[in-house]
């Protein structure tokens, strides 16, 4: 703690994952988030991870997380696109069977198999489902190793506060660069789990862990009246964004992860060039920051949103400004990356039609 | 570990002579009812019976997890008086792989007992959707015991062909009887499962007859004695009924089992590290 290293993204949710009292993780080998495991293999080989297996399938990774979250433990699974694919009914029945646990994703070029690129296009997967059924989980969305280590360690925090399942997205850039990083102080939040969790049934009734409610009746009780307010809960509490440049802001840029590292750099010398440019960077993709979105749209001129997908982000977006102002995309999408300069270009091509240069 | 036999002297079956409730089941089940909510004739609620007078028979219903499957048996926990997850079709092995691991790392920790887990499935959980699962749990030699109920037919769905469904058979899904051709044998998982290294039990048992019920009986409490010691994987195919889906008395149901499912399923102990083998 404290020492400044220099480490891979991947390396760093591994060994936050282990600061943050994870307990066991279960994973598939996917390029390109096999550092996790390989990371956290060594862990458990140092002794300073409890339980770590290779798993036959991704599949079996999730249910394996399943069960060491049912009995009060902090799991997380790790993988890549296809593989988080395989992994949704279990993310599903997580969070109907109201269980925590951490689900990395380091996004890949897809759809299908794709190839090991960085892409943003699981955002809707990971913000609009969570498998099958009405549901919920908190995505973080890091832009930095830094921000790896930090969102793991909270993330573990987040599922333990909601008993519900959170994601970590990120994309293959992040995964694989190595940047110099302090890994902060652990904070690790304790709940008391003694009250449902299925570690025997000594001395009291027994506890049983279900996502099963055959009644219509009793299912939307569960779905309305438990499930819902703990989104509603997560949709008020947990929204992390940041910003930069935004107080004078006449074009807002929208980016997260990697993207959002570029758009930086570009506003800055969009504003060189007399566009006054700023950056709205969701920290959080669920719950989004839609209502700091709505305020900025009655402000600014124009809004673009660069993202690796085709255009996914941008909905959310325009349904939070609501017409207020017109929305943009810039994308690439196959493992691409925006450059500065194509981002600089869409800034200036947006004024100029806008007529908001100086 | 050790390698002795566990095979029990006769005098203790004594126990399970006269009618008593096992203790682990529940007198009102958590339907608010004494029905059950499985078919008249049905033969979970002979294994659900079994099961808790085993569990009872060794002491061990406060250090149980039993993973419900999907399938009927996915309200087991409606029965048995222990801590219970409810689990995706086909993948009770792999969250009792999850849940043991951390049970028994708990329990070192706190110098308690071996915890039991226990993955109660049926022949579509186990030997259709979840066929990942189980294999490579056997494989590894997770220290769990599953119980697997065989009735050749998926019986929640309303009787389709199952992978254990036999030549001929007539489902929902095989108005004709099934072609092996199209949809192959009856899958044998106990024979498939004892080849590997692992594995430190499994056997094949039934419900026909008083006397196939008392080696089931037997079989299953040997199965969690050999998780209590820690010895590895454990497994018990119990060939059961489905009256129902069958389109039968309870009686003819028995019948079949007997003369039909036998010669495609033959009864047994296919593996047993502890002992000597114990003949059908």
């Amino acid at each position: 703690m404290g020492e400044r290293i220099f480490i891979k993204g991947n390396e760093a949710i591994a060994k936050a994952a282990v600061l943050a009292g994870c307990d066991a993780f279960f994973g598939y080998p996917i390029t390109p988030s096999s550092e996790i495991p390989e990371t956290l293999a060594i862990e458990y080989e140092k002794g300073n991870l409890p339980i770590f297996l290779q798993t036959e399938s991704e599949i079996a990774a999730i249910n394996m997380v399943m069960g060491v979250a049912s009995c009060g433990g902090r799991a997380m699974t790790a993988s890549s696109s296809p593989g988080i694919s395989l992994k949704q009914e279990g993310i599903s029945y997580l969070v109907g069977m109201e269980l925590p646990a951490v689900i990395v994703n380091v996004n890949r070029g897809g759809p299908g198999l794709g190839n090991i690129g960085p892409e943003q296009s699981d955002y809707n997967q990971a913000t609009k489902t969570v498998g099958h059924g009405s549901g919920h989980m908190v995505v973080l969305a890091p832009n930095s190793v830094q921000e790896m280590a930090e969102f793991t360690m909270e993330a573990f925090n987040i599922a333990d506060r909601y008993r519900n399942p959170v994601m970590i997205l990120t994309d293959g850039y992040l995964g694989q660069m190595k940047e110099d990083i302090v890994f902060p102080e652990p904070r690790v939040e304790h709940y008391d789990k003694s009250g449902w969790a299925t570690t025997g049934a000594k001395g009291r009734e027994p506890h049983i862990i279900s996502s099963i409610r055959l009644s219509h009746d009793e299912l939307e009780e569960h779905v309305s009246k438990t499930l819902k307010p703990k989104f509603d809960l997560m949709e008020k509490k947990e929204v992390r964004y940041e910003e930069h440049l935004t107080e004078d802001a006449e074009i807002l840029l929208i980016a997260f992860g990697t993207p959002s590292r570029v758009v930086r750099d570009a506003i800055e010398r969009a504003r060189a060039k007399g566009v006054k440019a700023g950056l709205l960077r969701p920290q959080t993709l669920w719950p989004f920051p839609k209502e700091r979105l709505r305020q900025l749209g009655e402000r600014v001129q124009a809004m673009i949103c660069v993202e690796l997908n085709l255009g996914q982000m941008v909905d959310d977006v325009r349904l939070a400004v609501s017409g207020s102002c017109p929305v943009e995309l810039l994308n690439r999408v196959g493992g691409n990356l925006p450059s500065e300069v194509e981002v600089i270009q869409k800034i200036v091509e947006v004024a100029n039609r806008l007529g908001v240069t100086r | 570990m050790n390698n002795t036999t566990s095979s029990l002297p006769e005098e203790e079956w004594e126990l399970v002579k006269e009618y008593r409730r096992a203790e682990s089941l529940r007198e009102v089940y958590l339907t608010g009812s004494k029905m059950t909510h499985y078919c008249p004739g049905c033969g979970h609620g002979q294994i659900h019976r079994i099961l808790a007078d085993q569990i009872d028979y060794l002491g061990i219903r406060e250090r149980t997890v039993i993973i419900n499957p999907v399938g009927c048996a996915v309200f087991v926990y409606y029965y048995l008086k222990c801590d219970h997850i409810q689990v995706p079709h086909g993948r009770g092995p792999a969250v009792a792989a999850g849940a043991k691991r951390y049970l028994s790392y708990l329990a070192k920790q706190r110098g308690e007992p071996e915890p039991i887990v226990i993955s109660y499935q049926g022949d579509g959980d186990l030997a259709c959707i979840g066929t990942a699962e189980i294999i490579h749990a056997a494989n590894r030699g997770d220290n769990i015991t599953v119980i697997f109920v065989n009735n050749a037919v998926y019986g929640m769905t309303g009787g389709q062909m199952a992978p254990t469904t036999l030549p001929g058979q007539v489902t929902t899904t095989t108005p004709s009887g099934r072609r092996v051709e199209d949809t192959g044998m009856p899958l044998p998982v106990s024979e498939m499962l004892s080849v590997l290294k692992r594995v430190a039990f499994v056997q094949r048992t039934s419900l026909y007859s008083t006397a196939e019920i008392r080696k089931t009986e037997k079989a299953i409490r040997k199965a969690l004695q050999y998780q209590m010691e820690n010895k590895g994987f454990t497994f018990v195919e119990i060939l059961s009924n489905c009256p129902t889906n069958w389109k039968m008395t309870p009686k003819e149901s028995f019948s079949w089992i007997k003369n039909e499912m036998t010669k495609y399923f033959p009864l047994g102990v296919f593996k047993d590290i502890g002992g000597k083998e114990e003949k059908a």
